[in-house]
């Protein structure tokens, strides 16, 4: 994709309840706001408070945003198998794909997206950041499609991390620079 | 000397027309809806006198519940609120929380207080709302014609019992006092009744008790009058205390059931 | 310009209403609300107002009746099922003429039914909030600005005119974040006093009573007539509505809420295709904008109601349409959200000015309208 992220970008993140994949959408969400564009941020919701499966539609536009669900996402974040296998269909033809390879463990055959790979579950681990391959791969979403600049997500992180963890804004910092220089992996090139 | 005669004669009839008794200043002059010799008359005057004697009919709003009382806000000085039936706890909640230097009771019936609205009594009992509660119970449901209320007797024959009220089916009476006096919020529990002058003193110093202790913020408190309901139960006004005597009372005892300041050595 | 934050829904309710002097709130928790009663019950204490959980629904409204009769700006929440049980307080409250701001974050129905977003709840809000003769002014935000805007709107109408007003808003509303710009907070000192308030008489008035029951029949009606001569100022005074590329429009859409957001991008993308489709969006359902109706009437061919249910608004349209024009309907309830693209398709049906209700049970059995 290029440069600058072309509008509306409409963006599915999906995992396991307690990967973060709310947290993720919320930093995008904000991005978008600090940017200037219109945004909105809808999680799904159910019952299921732990280990169910969550997912969350964000859409980043320059005029006014219908209906907050993505059901045609330009760029899915996949962190699970279950929710790689709901919603790679429904990518946009052209669209982005990112998923956590730790945790999907599977290629497209779609030749009509872009398929970015990354271990990130096991980079955040070997990277003392722990927990924070969400946001790892909304680096990776920011080096692939540009839709923001690391200095607007550096104030999306201030904006989304509770007061009270502060010391959290750092290994924040630190996962989106991360993210935003691992290269595709090579798992699903043959 | 016949100077002296007529002034104390004088000094006589002043004192024979000093005013003994009086409407309390926080009953209007509206004519009840209460049939001859029910005890609604009697408990309603008590609960005027105290607002009286504590001064406080200018801070004070009264809840009405859905029953024989329902019209009360005609009747009481102070600024009355209609409730819905058996909500009486929750509107008085509503006002009390608004309005925390107010005085707010609420007057209930058996239906309203113990099945319909029992709910809203025992959670505002056990949130030790600083409200106070009037309770009569008559074992009846007065307003409606005298159906079986949660209250009435094993045995006793009603509208919607009239074979008596088989325990069977219908289940057993709820002592209230009894229940809410197991829940920590409930500042006073107290039975009376006022088929007696002694009864009617007590019944109106249990009252005032009710009042002072939302007033000193101690938490919710009920009095439950054991009441008669002459015309539904087929009585004259004084055979009906005779039956409540020999029937109501050994079912519901008269008596202090919880009083947080007795049981801490206050009193 | 205030700064914007990102704030769900549900969040955007419960602050506006701390600004419009709220600092009651009764509630009891259900999904898809219960972020505002969270919310209230962390900010309330701090704004030095009262954050009550009640025992029930039925509890809650009734804290509420008490807490407007002595002269408050008070709130409730819930969802659907939540809201059928306020039924007997909402009703209490009319018959009373006590207001209060009362929120209803629609899930599908009836019963326990789902808790996803729905729009099931038009009947029981502009129909029947409660027995008897009477009306509540509902208000259908779209965003989560409006939701924060449209609170003030309630307290400030609900005063004026002493009824009670809903929100009528939807689990996607409630859920879901957008910036909003909070409105500036009133000091609630400000507000005018309310002379019929029973919050005592302090030995300066004669008593005041709050009550809804009037044994003399005449009395009743008299009692009545008179709340409905004020309903007849609603309509006139309050109606509000907005449009979208209605000017030349020979579809109209209407559909407020969550179902007004996906119609618009499909009036967007029916332009695209060289058909003149346009929205309205009642902003007030009750009273409906049958004035923002007519303006349309000229130029319309035909009109299509979009909502997440099996069609309820659609008679209010229909009504306020009269027969002039066809008036069509696609939904879908339960919980299910259409998609622009399946509005699309009823419009292009639309524009051909037949007239079809375009529910679930015809595209899944018979593959289409009849």
């Amino acid at each position: 994709m290029a440069e600058h992220a072309k509008m509306p970008l409409n963006i599915m993140l999906a995992g396991f309840g307690g990967q973060g994949i709310l947290f993720a959408g919320k930093l995008i969400a904000y991005a978008g706001m600090i940017d200037g564009h219109e945004i909105s941020w809808l999680p799904s919701y159910g019952p299921e408070m732990r280990g169910g499966t969550a997912n969350c539609s964000v859409c980043l536009s320059d005029e006014a945003i219908g209906s907050p669900l993505v059901t045609e996402p330009d760029v899915l974040i996949a962190m699970n198998l279950p929710s790689y296998e709901r919603f790679i269909d429904s990518v946009k033809p052209g669209g982005v794909v990112i998923v956590d390879e730790t945790m999907v463990g599977a290629c497209t055959m779609r030749p009509d997206i872009e398929y970015h790979p990354v271990p990130a579950t096991e980079i955040a681990e070997n990277s003392g950041l722990k927990g924070l391959a969400n946001v790892l791969l909304v680096g990776k979403m920011l080096a692939v499609t540009g839709f923001s600049s690391e200095k607007t997500l550096h104030a999306a992180i201030e904006k989304s991390v509770s007061a009270k963890h502060l010391d959290l804004i750092d290994l924040n910092r630190k996962a989106i620079a991360l993210g935003a220089g691992i290269p595709d992996s090579d798992a699903c090139t043959a | 000397m016949s100077a002296s005669i007529d002034s104390a004669a004088n000094e006589m009839v002043d004192k024979k027309s000093e005013i003994l008794f009086e409407r309390p200043h926080a009953l209007t002059d509206a004519i009840t809806n209460y049939c001859p010799g029910c005890s609604h008359g009697i408990v309603q005057r008590l609960v005027a006198e105290v607002i009286d004697e504590l001064g406080i009919e200018g801070e004070t709003v009264g809840v009405c519940p859905v029953g024989c009382s329902v019209m009360a806000y005609d009747f009481y000085s102070c600024d009355m609120v209609q409730a819905a039936h058996g909500r009486a706890p929750a509107v008085a909640t509503g006002l009390k929380r608004v309005l925390p230097d107010s005085v707010v009771f609420a007057y209930q019936g058996d239906g309203d207080l113990a099945s319909i609205g029992m709910a809203e009594t025992i959670h505002a009992a056990t949130r030790g709302e600083k409200i106070s509660v009037i309770f009569i119970n008559n074992a009846i449901y007065g307003m409606t014609g005298g159906q079986m209320a949660p209250t009435s007797l094993p045995g006793q024959v009603t509208q919607t019992s009239p074979y008596g009220r088989d325990t069977e089916t219908a289940g057993y009476p709820i002592r209230v006092c009894e229940l809410l006096s197991t829940l920590d919020g409930v500042a006073l529990a107290q039975r009376v009744t006022v088929d007696s002058p002694k009864n009617v003193r007590l019944a109106k110093k249990a009252i005032r008790k009710a009042f002072e202790y939302q007033i000193q913020g101690l938490g919710y408190s009920i009095i439950e009058v054991v009441s008669t309901c002459p015309t539904n139960w087929g009585f004259s006004p004084s055979d009906a205390f005779e039956w409540m005597r020999d029937n109501m009372l050994p079912y519901y005892p008269l008596g202090i059931y919880k009083d947080i300041k007795a049981a801490k050595g206050e009193q | 310009m205030v700064e914007k934050v990102l704030m769900k829904g549900n969040e955007a309710l419960a602050e506006a209403a701390l600004r419009a002097g709220c600092r009651f709130f009764f509630g009891y928790p259900i999904t898809p609300q219960t972020e505002l009663a969270a919310y209230m019950a962390k900010r309330m204490p701090k704004a030095g107002g009262v954050y009550l959980q009640a025992e029930s629904e039925v509890a809650a409204i009734n804290m509420v009746y008490g807490a407007s009769a002595a002269g408050a700006r008070v709130m409730t929440s819930s969802s659907s099922p939540g809201v059928s049980l306020k039924g007997e307080g909402i009703s209490y409250m009319i018959g009373a003429d006590l207001p209060a701001v009362i929120i209803n974050v629609q899930r599908g129905g009836p019963g326990l039914g789902g808790i996803q977003p729905s729009q099931a709840d038009y009947w029981m809000a502009t129909r029947a909030a409660g027995h008897g003769d009477g009306h509540v002014i509902v208000f259908a935000p779209s965003t989560v600005q409006e939701m924060a805007d449209l609170v003030a709107s309630a307290f400030e109408l609900g005063d004026r005119y002493r009824v009670p007003v809903m929100i009528l808003a939807d689990g996607m509303l409630g859920q879901m974040m957008e910036p909003v710009a909070l409105p500036e907070p009133i000091d609630s000192r400000s507000l005018p006093e309310k002379e019929w308030a029973t919050n005592g008489h302090g030995g300066k008035r004669t008593h005041n009573i709050v009550n809804s029951l009037y044994l003399v029949a005449q009395q009743l009606e008299d009692t009545v007539v008179e709340r409905s001569q004020r309903y007849a100022r609603i309509k006139d005074e309050e109606q509000l509505a907005e449009t979208y590329l209605t000017e030349d429009a020979e579809v109209v859409l209407v559909a407020y809420g969550a179902a007004a957001r996906i119609s618009r991008t499909a009036v967007a993308k029916a332009r695209e295709l060289g058909i003149k489709a346009g929205l309205i969006r009642p902003v007030t359902l009750w009273p409906f904008p049958v004035d923002t109706i007519e303006t349309v009437i000229p130029v319309a061919k035909s009109f299509l109601t979009v909502e997440l249910s099996m069609g309820q608004m659609v008679e209010d349209v229909r009504l306020a349409v009269n027969g002039r024009s066809p008036v069509s309907f696609f939904g879908h309830t339960g919980g299910v959200i259409p998609t622009p693209d399946e509005v699309l398709v009823a419009i292009q049906k639309a524009a051909m000015g037949e007239q079809f209700d375009l529910v679930p049970y015809h595209t899944r059995l018979t593959g289409g309208a009849r």
